[in-house]
């Protein structure tokens, strides 16, 4: 084990190797917060339709749960990048862009569609684990389907569902790692770089792991104060 | 435009047959042995030694804070070096079908260990105070009483897990980048379902078609084995 090695300067000079992980980490937090905010729009949507009337909203929204959840994360990846860009008009100029930003706009959808799938079921979850009297009382007060959502419905779901919100955040961001695969520089891919270059794996591999538990404790502690504002009170799980 | 042209997948079928093999190979050890350890890391998880629950404790967010990438990364490294000091294997011999099966095993363990201790939980107090009360040590009332209702409880998300596990198992694509002594016994990389479709797709020129129909295989597979857990789930209700 030598750890001098992170401080020591990349062939090309400009920077250290503890700057090539730094680089990583940064494109690992810029990418899972980019696919969860998509995943997040998406998800809600997606899990409101879930629960309306209309039974062609749910059935499509069905689908595309079944869909995301039934195909592994890096077969979704690869069609993103290598299938996408052939099949769809107009893909030719996607492939004109810059090379990073090719792999991070595929990184990006593929985690974000992804990860929607799984915020819709928790969307749904949060809807319909409240009382069937709220929305029928919200109706009956005169308020239109799209009110009882805006008002009384969505306000209570979403509180509700932080915790296990909480759970999909740092699947996002553990998920990441898989962009690896299609040469994403991202903090998992910069480590294996690092291994490349300079043949020490443990000491490597060490620091990417220690970086990645890091941001992870962050996270929960974020999520932690988020889901004690959000806490709804004399709800189950308040009782603290 | 691009023409799809599906003509090469029925002469790819027995290569992508082999790479299934390993991919429930990996799936099944996995399972079977990450239930078994995470059942385990249960049990200790919920003793009343402190140093005991404090390690179940540690395994456990430990393998749930990284990912499993990195992690299969990790065991690409360790276990061949140190299978090969132990066993006395030649540098030529290919480890990475064991580390895989290593690697998936202590990583679900974590997953297996959070719903076994669920399912522990949710059987009832009495059932174990009576087991003690009847003369039984309490690792006898686990065993004989408490386990066998837990995991029968637990069964349809044990088998949930086990379809995520099959569809994690693609991610064995990431020993191809593990080479990491620049040894080069390994020309290409460990070929599960997924691997094989993209290197013979990669080498026909046919990526698109190939890419799509591992995605669909995975598909038609899992939500069948979705549905049947779902059937199987309403039945243990009933």
């Amino acid at each position: 084990m030598d750890f001098r090695i992170f401080f020591s300067p990349v062939p090309t000079g400009e920077t250290t190797y503890l700057g090539w992980l730094l680089v990583g980490l940064r494109n690992t937090v810029a990418l899972s917060l980019a696919a969860w905010v998509l995943a997040l729009a998406l998800g809600t949507v997606l899990g409101i339709l879930r629960t309306v009337p209309g039974r062609g909203l749910r059935a499509f929204a069905g689908a595309y749960v079944e869909i995301f959840r039934n195909v592994p994360l890096l077969a979704q990846l690869f069609i993103w990048y290598f299938v996408v860009p052939e099949i769809v008009p107009g893909g030719h100029r996607f492939k004109q862009i810059d090379p990073f930003a090719q792999q991070f706009l595929a990184s990006a959808a593929c985690l974000g569609l992804f990860t929607a799938a799984r915020v819709c079921e928790q969307v749904r979850a949060g809807i319909e684990s409240l009382p069937r009297g709220q929305k029928n009382a919200a109706l009956a007060l005169g308020l239109t389907l799209p009110q009882t959502y805006r008002y009384v419905l969505l306000p209570m779901a979403a509180r509700l569902i932080v915790p296990p919100l909480t759970s999909e955040t740092l699947n996002v961001f553990k998920n990441s790692a898989v962009c690896s695969t299609i040469g994403l520089l991202e903090l998992t891919a910069q480590g294996r770089q690092l291994v490349d270059y300079t043949a020490h794996a443990y000491e490597s591999f060490l620091a990417v792991t220690v970086l990645y538990l890091v941001v992870n404790a962050a996270i929960q502690l974020l999520m932690r104060a988020v889901e004690s504002r959000a806490r709804v009170p004399g709800y189950l799980g308040s009782r603290k | 435009m691009y023409e799809l042209d599906w003509s090469s997948i029925p002469g790819a079928l027995p290569f992508l047959w082999q790479g299934m093999k390993v991919s429930l190979a990996i799936t099944a050890v996995a399972v079977v042995a990450g239930i078994a350890w995470g059942t385990v890391l249960a049990v200790m998880r919920l003793s009343p030694a402190r140093p005991v629950s404090l390690f179940a404790a540690a395994y456990v967010s430990l393998f749930r804070s990284v990912p499993l990438v990195m992690v299969l990364l990790w065991f690409f490294l360790i276990v061949p070096s140190l299978l090969r000091d132990v066993l006395g294997l030649s540098h030529a011999t290919d480890l990475r079908l064991a580390s895989a099966m290593v690697a998936f095993a202590l990583f679900e363990a974590a997953y297996y260990s959070e719903i076994m201790r669920a399912g522990i939980q949710s059987v009832s107090k009495g059932q174990r105070s009576a087991a003690l009360a009847l003369g039984m040590t309490p690792l006898q009332a686990m065993w004989h009483v408490v386990l066998p209702q837990a995991f029968r409880n637990m069964v349809p998300l044990l088998l949930t897990q086990a379809i995520i596990l099959f569809q994690d198992t693609s991610l064995v694509y990431v020993s191809a980048l593990a080479d990491f002594f620049g040894a080069a016994v390994y020309v290409s990389a460990l070929a599960d379902f997924f691997g094989a479709a993209y290197k013979v797709g990669d080498r026909d020129g046919r990526l698109v078609e190939m890419l799509l129909f591992a995605g669909a295989a995975y598909f038609v597979l899992c939500c069948t084995a979705s549905w049947a857990v779902r059937l199987l789930r309403r039945r243990v209700l009933a």
